[in-house]
């Protein structure tokens, strides 16, 4: 009988829920690294007992846990990430000079054929692979080093490198998105890097238009479409259907089109979902109302999901990375928010329950469909 | 001729010690002059995984939020190569890393 296993990081510890396929009884184990911040989790497609973690704190810095059991055992490997070369400057928030310094891992992308192969992408801004399990990292340079690198600047959580997309159809092409540079596409395995921003239109910049410098705050893709990209960005949801070569709009009536997480069904690559934050600098749900908003025909028209949600006096937020899709059928949903619940929905987002009410601000959700 | 070990009593923070999964202090064997240098090094050598949290991985400079005290003395801004005090290197007094007092 199918499971499935949610990877839950967040601001002090990681947690893994477990349940079968009817996705009403959960069994929770953690925290699994209380005291640190676990901005990410991710098992490999390959072999989903693999799951690497990124571990950080303010005081010890950066570390990389694998599992090869599921998350039940765990053990440290490389945390070294030493850009290539000199690393030169990007644009600090006051638009002077700054050098690129590593802070942290945002997000751990598995190669979709190798349990071996993974991908990092950090802050300040680049994106790193190792191909021994996490023991040893190098920087795939042609990213930071692309013409822009000294215009991009830190958004307001940091220069970070949050999303990476490999595409499955390619192994040479990986999509990847910055805060707040824009995204990025590779078609050569990482050697060289374009700027995908045409058709993104950003106020809070000195030329809304620009070739870089936009707040992108999420990417996702059905695989069985990989030119088709859905984004959340920091104002505005877009959809692009050429690899990213332009982007056009759907936000359609979306109450707001602020938000950060974003994610597609994962049977219905039109099918989307969205969490409307109010504003840049109201990170809650508009009017006290936690809304998942779907659009079945790939944007534009959405439709508000609150069955089992708060509807009233909710002021939490739900981040870039804290969205995701089992591949049961139905499909089910699941988020985490910075007020510690995770829901789900095991029927696409019609109704939905809180698996876990009370852990510590979710940074992260992962879901593994197991057979 | 082969320089003299000395044993060095080293007490890590909390989460150090989970990660490296050791309770209590650790013993090192530390070849003299011991200084804050030799004993990460040695400490690091002992416990890989340990490697990156306490000083960064290239400038080796110590990471900003953590201390390193002995016999009630900061040492944390003495040089590293600068000799620990003969109470460390003595193994009467641990060398104590500190995670400082930060954030809310």
């Amino acid at each position: 009988m199918s499971k499935v296993r949610v990877l839950v990081g967040t601001r002090k510890g990681a947690f893994v829920l477990t349940s079968d396929g009817k996705r009403e009884n959960w069994d929770v184990s953690g925290p699994h690294f209380a005291g640190w911040e676990m901005y990410h989790l991710k098992g490999s497609p390959v072999d989903p007992n693999r799951i690497y973690a990124s571990q950080s704190s303010g005081w010890f810095g950066q570390l990389i846990q694998r599992s090869n059991d599921g998350g039940q055992t765990w053990e440290p490997v490389g945390n070294k990430f030493s850009y290539e070369g000199v690393p030169g400057t990007h644009q600090w928030y006051d638009g002077t000079p700054h050098p690129w310094e590593f802070k942290r891992v945002w997000h751990l992308e598995p190669s979709l054929t190798d349990r071996d192969i993974v991908y990092a992408g950090i802050e300040d801004a680049a994106i790193f692979r190792s191909s021994d399990g996490g023991q040893n990292w190098s920087e795939l340079p042609g990213l930071r080093e692309h013409g822009s690198g000294p215009r991009w600047q830190p958004g307001a959580g940091g220069m970070c490198l949050h999303t990476i997309i490999l595409d499955p159809s390619d192994p040479q092409r990986i999509y990847i998105a910055i805060s707040a540079a824009g995204a990025f596409r590779t078609d050569d395995g990482g050697k060289t890097w374009q700027p995908i921003n045409q058709g993104l239109h950003s106020q809070y910049i000195p030329d809304p238009k620009a070739d870089v410098g936009h707040c992108v705050h999420h990417i996702a893709m059905h695989p069985s479409r990989p030119n088709t990209l859905f984004m959340q960005k920091h104002w505005d949801v877009m959809r692009s259907d050429n690899s990213g070569d332009h982007w056009h709009e759907v936000s359609g009536n979306l109450p707001t089109d602020f938000g950060f997480a974003i994610d597609v069904h994962a049977h219905e690559p039109e099918t989307i979902y969205v969490v409307p934050i109010k504003s840049d600098s109201e990170h809650f749900p508009p009017d006290g109302k936690l809304r998942v908003y779907r659009s079945r025909t790939g944007g534009n028209e959405w439709e508000p999901l609150t069955k089992g949600l708060p509807q009233q006096d909710c002021y939490v937020n739900v981040l870039r990375d804290a969205m995701a899709v089992d591949k049961l059928d139905s499909c089910g949903i699941y988020f985490g928010t910075t007020g510690g619940q995770v829901y789900a929905s095991s029927d696409a987002g019609d109704t939905w329950a809180p698996i876990v009410r009370d852990l510590p601000a979710v940074l992260s959700v992962e879901v593994q469909t197991l057979s | 001729m082969s320089q003299q070990a000395n044993r060095i009593r080293v007490e890590l923070p909390a989460h150090l010690r989970t990660l490296a999964q050791v309770k209590g202090e650790v013993t090192l064997e530390v070849a003299a002059p011991v200084t804050l240098r030799s004993v990460l090094d040695a400490l690091e050598a002992c416990y890989p995984m340990l490697c990156g949290t306490i000083r960064d991985h290239d400038t080796l400079q110590r990471r900003a939020f953590l201390r390193f005290f002995a016999c009630e003395e900061d040492l944390s801004h003495q040089s590293p190569d600068a000799l620990l005090p003969e109470a460390v290197i003595s193994a009467a007094e641990p060398l104590l890393i500190i995670g400082a007092i930060a954030g809310g």
